[in-house]
C-alpha cells in the first residue's frame, strides 16, 4: 500500500539521536509515518527500535539519563517542544506494552481510567458508552460482557493484552505504539491481536515493534529495519521482504543473523 | 560387541559417582532442614518459657483479697467524712478483745489504707444507708493479699514475716468465718498508679500509651508516607537524595535515648511543651518511628511493578495521578505493615520517655494528651523497681497488658491489610 507523497506525514522524524548516558542508542534516524498505516519496526535486540517508539510518546522522559535530539513532529507539532504537555501528548499517542499490564482493578475500571483522568465523559452513561465501544473495538466485549466487575488480571494473557488495547483506544488516540505486543502470547492469541491490529488501522495509525518477521509481514504496510541504532532501510513491507535493498536487511530477514 | 563393554563401563562409572553425589546432596539438605527446625523449636521454647514466667507470675494479680466487715454508717462519722474511723470501729467491734493502741494499729493494718473510698462511693450512690449497719467487702492490705495468695509465709514466728503473729491469728479467724475472699481485681484495670500495691492500677498508663500512640500515628504516618513517596517517585536520583537516603538509614539505627534527648531539648526546653505529657511522648516516638516507616514505605513502593507505572503514564496520567491512583494503593499494605512495626517498636520504648519526664509518679488518669501521664512500658519499669512483694505480680500483669496491647495492634494491622488487599 503506497501513499501519495503529497499527503503530510502523521509523524515525521528527522535526525533523531538518543543517548542513554554515554551510550548512543539511536543514530540519525529519519522516518515518516503516515496516517492509517501500520508501520513495523524490526531489527535485532538492542537496535534502538523500542527506543524510537518511546520517543514518540516521550516515555524516554522517565529515564533520567536519556537525551533526545533532532526533530520529531506529530501533525507538524514538535513533540519535544518545551510547551508540549506530555500528559496531552500521551492522550494523543497511546501505547501497548510487551507484557500485558492491566491495572489490578476491574475490567471496567481498566478501560475507564483513561477517559476519567482526561475528563472525556460528562456522566456515567457516557463513560459506559466509551468503555463498551472500546471493548467492542478491541474484540473483547463478547468475552467479558458479564464480568466487567472482575479484576482485569483474572483474564488470560491474550485477553489481558486486548484489554490493554481497549484501554489505549478508550482515550481515542490518533496513534498507537505497540512494543512487541504479542511476545508474551500464544499463537492463537497472537492471531487474534494481529487481526485486531488490521481492523484498528481504519481509525488509528499504528507503529509496532516486533521480533517476528512473519508478524511484520502479516500486519504492516511499511517496515523499517533498524540495526545498531541506525535505520538501515525502510520501505513497503512487500518490497522489504521480497527485495531488500541493503545487504544487512537481507541478512536479517533471511535469518543469517539476528 | 567387545568394543562396547569398556564404553558401557565408562558410562556406568560416572553414574556411580553421581549416585553418591545425589546422596550427599540429599544428606546436606536433610541436615539443613534439621538445623532450621531446631532453631525454630529453640526459639519457640524460649518464647514459651518467657510467656509462662510472665503469666504464672502475673495471673494472680488479677485477683485481689477482700475482707468482709460489718460497717455501721453512723451519722457522725458520715458527716465528718471519717470513713476510716467507721472501718476501724467495725474492726474493733469484730475483735472486742483487742484493746491496746499498738494491737489496734496492727488490726487496722489488715485492711488497705484506701479501703474507705469504697464506703464513700457506696454512700454517694445510696445516701439512705446512713444510720444502718451493712456487711461490706473491703480491700485488704497488700501483705494480707500476699499471705492469702501464698506469696509470703503464714507460719507464725517465722523470721522476716511481714505480718505479725497476732495479725496472722486474726486473719486465720476471719478466714475460718468465711469473711475473707479473693475477687476479680477491678482496681488494677481501672485506676491510676499508687504507692499502695493493692490500690495501684494500669488504666492511667494504658490511657497514656493510647494518647501517645495516636499522636505518633498522626504525626509519623503522613510524614513518613509523603517522604517515601517523594524520594521514591519524584526526587531526582542525585548526590543529595543519596545523602538523604543514607542519613535516613542511619537514623533508624540511632539509639532511642538520643531521640529522647532531642525531644527534651526541642519540645520541652525550646518549645516549652508540658513535661511528662503524652503529646511530647508521642512526638518523640514519632521521630523514632519515622525512619522505619520511610524505609518500609520506600521498599513497598519499589515493589510495585514498573509496568503499572508505565501503563498509567502511557495513558497520559500525570505523575501524581500515577502515584495516587495506582502505586500508592498497591503499596499501602506494605506501608501499613511497616507502620505497625514502627508503632509496635514505639509502644515498647521506655528510654526516650524517661528523658522527657514520663517516668514521674502520676496517680491521675490523663484526660487529654496534655496531662502528665505514664505509659505502659514506663509503668512496668516503675513497678519492677518497687520493693513491695505485691508489685512483683503487678509488674507481670502490666507486661501482660502491654503484650495484649501489642497483639491487638498487630491484629488490627492484619485485618486492615486484608481489607485493603481485597479492594484490589
Amino acid at each position: 500500500m503506497s501513499h501519495s507523497p503529497s499527503l503530510p506525514a502523521k509523524v515525521r522524524a528527522r535526525d533523531i539521536n538518543v543517548h542513554y548516558g554515554d551510550k548512543h542508542a539511536l543514530k540519525h534516524v529519519d522516518l515518516d509515518i503516515h496516517a492509517h498505516e501500520v508501520v513495523a519496526l524490526i531489527g535485532p535486540s538492542g537496535c534502538g527500535k523500542s527506543t524510537f517508539l518511546r520517543c514518540i510518546n516521550r516515555m524516554n522522559d522517565q529515564v533520567d539519563s536519556a537525551r533526545v535530539t533532532g526533530l520529531l513532529t506529530l501533525d507538524g507539532d514538535d513533540i519535544y517542544d518545551r510547551a508540549v504537555d506530555v500528559v496531552q501528548l500521551r492522550a494523543r499517542v497511546g501505547m501497548v506494552f510487551q507484557k500485558p499490564n492491566p491495572f489490578p482493578k476491574s475490567i471496567f475500571d481498566n478501560v475507564a481510567y483513561g477517559p476519567r483522568i482526561h475528563g472525556m465523559a460528562r456522566d456515567q452513561a457516557e463513560l459506559d458508552e466509551i468503555v463498551m465501544t472500546s471493548l467492542e473495538r478491541a474484540g473483547l466485549l463478547a468475552e467479558v460482557r458479564d464480568r466487567l466487575d472482575e479484576p482485569g488480571t483474572s483474564l488470560s494473557g491474550g485477553q489481558q493484552q486486548r484489554l490493554c488495547i481497549a484501554r489505549a483506544i478508550a482515550v481515542s488516540p490518533e496513534l498507537i505504539l505497540m512494543d512487541e505486543p504479542c511476545s508474551a502470547l500464544d499463537p492463537i492469541a497472537t492471531a487474534r491481536v494481529e487481526e485486531l491490529i488490521d481492523e484498528l488501522r481504519e481509525n488509528f495509525t499504528i507503529v509496532i515493534v516486533t521480533h517476528s518477521m512473519q508478524q511484520a509481514a502479516r500486519v504492516s504496510q511499511r517496515t523499517a529495519f533498524f540495526h545498531l541504532g541506525e535505520l538501515v532501510e525502510v520501505g513497503d513491507t512487500e518490497q522489504i521482504f521480497t527485495n531488500p535493498q541493503h545487504p544487512l536487511t537481507q541478512g536479517y530477514i533471511t535469518g543469517r543473523f539476528g | 560387541m567387545t568394543d562396547n563393554s569398556p564404553t558401557a563401563a565408562a558410562a556406568h562409572r560416572p553414574s556411580l559417582d553421581a549416585a553418591a553425589h545425589v546422596r550427599r546432596r540429599y544428606a546436606a539438605e536433610r541436615r539443613f532442614k534439621a538445623i532450621g527446625l531446631g532453631a525454630i523449636f529453640l526459639a519457640l521454647g524460649f518464647l514459651a518459657i518467657l510467656l509462662w514466667t510472665i503469666v504464672s507470675n502475673g495471673l494472680s494479680a488479677f485477683m485481689q483479697t477482700y475482707i468482709r466487715v460489718d460497717v455501721r454508717f453512723d451519722a457522725e462519722s458520715v458527716a465528718g467524712e471519717d470513713y476510716q474511723g467507721a472501718i476501724k470501729s467495725a474492726l474493733y467491734a469484730r475483735f472486742p478483745a483487742v484493746e491496746s493502741r499498738g494491737e489496734r494499729r496492727e488490726l487496722a493494718a489488715l485492711l488497705s489504707s484506701g479501703a474507705d473510698t469504697a464506703l464513700r462511693r457506696m454512700l454517694t450512690a445510696d445516701p439512705s444507708l446512713v444510720g444502718t449497719t451493712k456487711p461490706v467487702w473491703l480491700v485488704a492490705s497488700d501483705d494480707v493479699d500476699m499471705a492469702i495468695k501464698g506469696h509470703i509465709s503464714r507460719q507464725p514466728g517465722a523470721s522476716g514475716n511481714r505480718l505479725t503473729d497476732r495479725q496472722l491469728g486474726w486473719l486465720g479467724e476471719l478466714e475460718a468465718a468465711g469473711t475473707v475472699e479473693k475477687r476479680f481485681n477491678t482496681i488494677l484495670l481501672s485506676s491510676g498508679d499508687s504507692r499502695e500495691p493493692e490500690l495501684a492500677g494500669l488504666w492511667g498508663a494504658v490511657v497514656g500509651s493510647v494518647f501517645s500512640l495516636v499522636i505518633t500515628l498522626i504525626v509519623s504516618f503522613p510524614l513518613g508516607v509523603a517522604t517515601a513517596v517523594y524520594l521514591e517517585e519524584f526526587a531526582p536520583k542525585n548526590r543529595w537524595t543519596a545523602l538523604i537516603e543514607v542519613n535516613i538509614n542511619n537514623l533508624a539505627a540511632v539509639p532511642s535515648v538520643v531521640f529522647g534527648l532531642l525531644g527534651l531539648a526541642i519540645f520541652l526546653n525550646f518549645l516549652g511543651m508540658p513535661r511528662s505529657a503524652p503529646l511530647v511522648g508521642g512526638l518523640v516516638l514519632a521521630l523514632i518511628c519515622l525512619p522505619t516507616i520511610i524505609i518500609a514505605g520506600r521498599a513497598a513502593l519499589k515493589a510495585v511493578p514498573p509496568s503499572i507505572r508505565e501503563a498509567a503514564l502511557g495513558l497520559g496520567a500525570s505523575r501524581l495521578q500515577v502515584v495516587n491512583d495506582h502505586v500508592l494503593p498497591l503499596a499501602m499494605p506494605g506501608i501499613m505493615t511497616g507502620t505497625i512495626l514502627g508503632m509496635a517498636h514505639a509502644l515498647g520504648e521506655t528510654a526516650p520517655l524517661l528523658m522527657i519526664g514520663m517516668v514521674a509518679f502520676i496517680v491521675d488518669i490523663p484526660a487529654s494528651p496534655l496531662d502528665p501521664s505514664a505509659v505502659l512500658p514506663v509503668q512496668v519499669y516503675l513497678w519492677a523497681d518497687s520493693p513491695e512483694r505485691a508489685f512483683v505480680e503487678r509488674t507481670s500483669a502490666a507486661i501482660m497488658a502491654l503484650l495484649l496491647f501489642l497483639g491487638a495492634m498487630n491484629l488490627a494491622a492484619i485485618l486492615l491489610r486484608k481489607k485493603f488487599e481485597r479492594r484490589w
